[in-house]
């Protein structure tokens, strides 16, 4: 846990001896992804004849993982990833995506995979440039949220990891792409020694360490959203592969949020500003480490999840699961797919009808037809949609003071875990809160999307990003 | 809301009662986290089942309501709590215990001693039907046949249907079982995991109770006890959330048709009893455990009926259809 992430300084370039010490060094892959490698590893030496395996598919390479060689499960997984963009609309050609990186197994093939679509279309756009309308290429941008002022972690190995991060994203060209590294303490104030403080503070008051630790993860995706608006990117993609919605499927069972389950589960996530996708959500954590080990992906884990609380319980849990069959988690996913999405969770108006590839068309047209959703209204804390008996609540509660009506719109969850129930001690919290949460409150009534828009509008920034400059 | 809070800090610090203020508290309530006294506890927790009861309107006067004693601490509150504000609110039901004798040697013994003293304590008539008058067969017998392995399945289903039939047997017109907090959170947990949508809209209905026998619900039981150390409200919560999912109202659920074998409810041609006790008669007693291809419906996710059979592999080849279809159609930017 203490060892840095990957190679020190300049260690970008030989790749085999990396390799050989990425099973020396549990932080290079993760402790669980160590353990799959090992079992892998005892597995082909007990059969006792590595060699002969063949690929089952091309029946020529040596098979190094699943019955696969190295290409033909390289190509499964783009494959699916390509197969999961395309047919749910996650990019089009206009677009102009943030790639969250953490710098784990996950959103490294997300990026991976990413700049190899992205690298397509450049090449197709190259070609076709005397013709007529070519499609534009859709830019990529990557964001890195630094939380270190959450965790008490030590500065210079944090340093390293970014400088490894940097590296990463300067070797994914052509084209360039641009790594914005946003520490989480900004969104309380510009200067980020005051920042972090009213950020200690503000967890201070935050007695259950579950919700300290959910709250983290709401500042992390409102950090990303802020990158995304301020520097013109129109889509987050995030790396949450099966194993993380299983365990969010899980815990958000046992925290009481049943209703609102079904909205962090679905491919698209469009109840933010920015709208949110997870073409990586039918993947298993196991594929996905086993192709960073192979593939020669440099991950680094940099910030561990804390080892108390309900999230951590359930992870352990999960994993004590799988141990009896490994596609438990997969099981839990598709059971909570199928409850019913929400309307946010559906194709928007994002999309112009000539940019959608002409097999996808009628089925977006289809969805804009019948798009008559309702408009849920969301808790400010969580974005969670509330359900019935908190709306029945919200309206028999007449509130005059405007921290009293912030409290009326959080969910049950939040209001048990997150908000504090002393008077002083949630004074504190409010007047702490980044506006980004209270504004999402405003005098009773619930701020919509677009509204909500208009008013961040003049705060962003109006200048024009060259490498995701829109060609359209 | 802030009041409260110190109120509960200076009880903590007197380690009085947080409700009458008077007595000593005697224990930590864990859904509320309140210090209280015994009484208190008493009354609070009768006070929540005469809501729950007339909330759901559970019963009507003058029904016949038998209740599932195994002799275990739940059915044991259950029978007494229920005896007790039958009196005190004039519910003007009549009680009667039932219990099933599995004819385990050695194991059943002693809980059944406890509900006979419960008979005589509430003063509520008790009647037992055992695995042997209904089925021809004790657990011991049916053990013996199959082995160590599986038998829960029998031991479950058989149980299931056995409250019933005794049910029947003593003209009750409803059934009331134990099954707390936890058991509930427990199968909504396992009906996650195991991806059963259907049931798990219907597992949090009041009225209802399933019985779902697995190897991980071990690893369950224990992950609900670990939580309810960190959060003693998780519990509920989870039932919060399993009566919130958003299930769709075309969600199929298992449709309850009758046995043509006993005329006991069954959502398959032969009720999943039937099946087995057709097996233990026939000298195979694994037809109808685990996924083999059952002939007579098996029931769960197990079985596949004969006329189903065309139908889910029509289905199987959509599926793979409209895979390959996503596969070669796959655009690029």
């Amino acid at each position: 846990m203490a060892s840095s992430c990957g190679g020190s300084g300049g260690g970008g370039g030989g790749c085999g001896s990396q390799c050989s010490s990425l099973r020396d060094s549990p932080s290079v892959v993760g402790e669980e992804g160590n353990e799959i490698l090992e079992v892998v590893e005892n597995a082909s030496v007990s059969n006792g004849h590595r060699s002969i395996l063949r690929c089952s598919k091309c029946g020529e390479e040596t098979a190094v993982y699943n019955k696969l060689c190295l290409d033909c499960f390289r190509s499964f997984l783009y494959n699916k990833f390509k197969v999961s963009v395309t047919s749910n609309a996650m990019i089009s050609p206009v677009d102009c995506v943030l790639v969250a990186f953490s710098g784990g197994p996950a959103s490294r093939v997300a990026l991976q995979f990413t700049h190899e679509m992205q690298l397509k279309s450049q090449k197709n756009w190259d070609a076709s440039k005397d013709q007529q309308q070519p499609l534009p290429v859709f830019g990529v941008g990557v964001a890195f949220i630094d939380e270190r002022a959450f965790y008490s972690a030590n500065n210079s190995e944090i340093d390293e990891a970014i400088e490894e991060i940097r590296l990463t994203v300067s070797t994914l060209f052509p084209p360039a792409k641009q790594l914005y590294v946003e520490p989480i303490e900004k969104l309380f104030s510009l200067d980020l020694i005051e920042g972090k403080a009213r950020l200690r503070k503000l967890l201070d008051t935050i007695d259950d360490p579950t919700g300290k630790d959910d709250f983290l993860h709401y500042l992390r995706a409102i950090s990303l959203q802020k990158v995304a608006s301020e520097n013109g990117f129109n889509k987050i993609i995030l790396g949450s592969c099966t194993n993380g919605i299983a365990c969010h499927i899980i815990s958000s069972t046992v925290k009481g949020q049943g209703y609102s389950l079904p909205a962090d589960v679905q491919y698209i996530d469009g109840r933010w500003d920015v709208p949110v996708v997870l073409p990586l959500r039918d993947f298993v954590a196991r594929d996905l480490i086993m192709f960073c080990h192979l593939d020669r992906l440099r991950t680094c884990q940099i910030f561990h999840q804390s080892e108390c609380g309900i999230n951590y319980l359930v992870s352990s849990f999960l994993t004590r699961l799988q141990e009896e069959n490994p596609a438990r988690v997969r099981t839990i996913v598709r059971t909570a797919e199928k409850l019913s999405p929400f309307g946010f969770n559906k194709y928007k108006e994002y999309i112009s009808d000539d940019m959608v590839p002409s097999r996808l068309r009628s089925k977006v047209q289809n969805l804009r037809a019948s798009e008559s959703a309702p408009l849920e209204t969301l808790c400010p804390i969580c974005g969670t949609p509330l359900c019935d008996s908190d709306l029945v609540n919200l309206k028999n509660r007449k509130c005059q003071v405007e921290c009293d009506v912030f409290v009326s719109y959080c969910c049950a969850s939040c209001r048990y875990q997150i908000v504090p129930k002393e008077e002083d001690s949630f004074n504190n919290f409010y007047s702490l809160l980044p506006q980004l949460f209270t504004r999402r409150v405003k005098n009773g009534l619930h701020v919509d999307h677009n509204q909500l828009r208009e008013q961040v509008e003049e705060f962003l920034l109006s200048d024009d990003d060259e490498e995701c400059g829109d060609t359209a | 809301m802030a009041t409260m809070e110190k109120a509960r800090r200076r009880t903590t610090a007197s380690s009085l009662c947080a409700i009458c203020n008077q007595n000593k508290a005697a224990l930590k309530r864990p859904k509320t986290a309140q210090q209280i006294c015994r009484e208190c506890f008493y009354s609070v927790f009768e006070d929540e089942i005469h809501n729950v009861i007339t909330e759901n309107n559970l019963f009507k006067s003058g029904e016949r309501v038998a209740i599932g004693a195994s002799g275990g601490k739940d059915s044991t509150v259950l029978a007494y709590v229920l005896s007790k504000l039958n009196h005190v609110h004039n519910y003007g039901v009549e009680f009667f215990l039932l219990s099933i004798d599995e004819g385990i040697s050695g194991y059943r013994d002693d809980s059944l001693e406890t509900v006979k003293r419960n008979e005589i304590q509430y003063g509520l008539p008790l009647k037992i039907v055992s695995y042997k008058d209904l089925y021809g067969w004790t657990m011991d017998e049916i053990v013996k046949a199959i082995g160590l392995k599986n038998n829960c399945t029998f031991c479950g289903v058989f149980r299931r249907q056995a409250l019933d039939r005794g049910a029947s047997l003593l003209k009750v017109d409803k059934l009331v079982t134990g099954h707390n907090a936890d058991d509930i959170a427990e199968t909504v947990l396992l009906n996650i995991l195991r991806g059963d949508i259907a049931r798990l809209g219907r597992c949090t209905y009041i009225t209802t109770g399933i019985y779902s026998p697995n190897a991980y619900r071990g690893f369950a039981r224990e992950f609900i006890k670990d939580l309810e150390r960190i959060r003693p409200r998780a519990i509920l919560d989870i039932i919060k959330s399993g009566e919130n999912f958003r299930i769709a109202t075309s969600t199929k659920m298992p449709e309850q048709g009758t046995c043509e074998r006993c005329g006991y409810i069954s959502s398959q041609e032969w009720c999943k009893a039937c099946v087995l006790l057709d097996g233990l008669n026939r000298g195979l007693p694994k037809l109808g455990i685990g996924r083999t291809k059952t002939i007579n419906g098996g029931g769960g996710s197990g079985g596949v009926k004969p006329g189903t059979k065309s139908r889910l592999s029509n289905v199987g080849m959509k599926e793979s259809r409209t895979r390959s279809r996503q596969y070669s159609g796959s655009v690029d930017f």
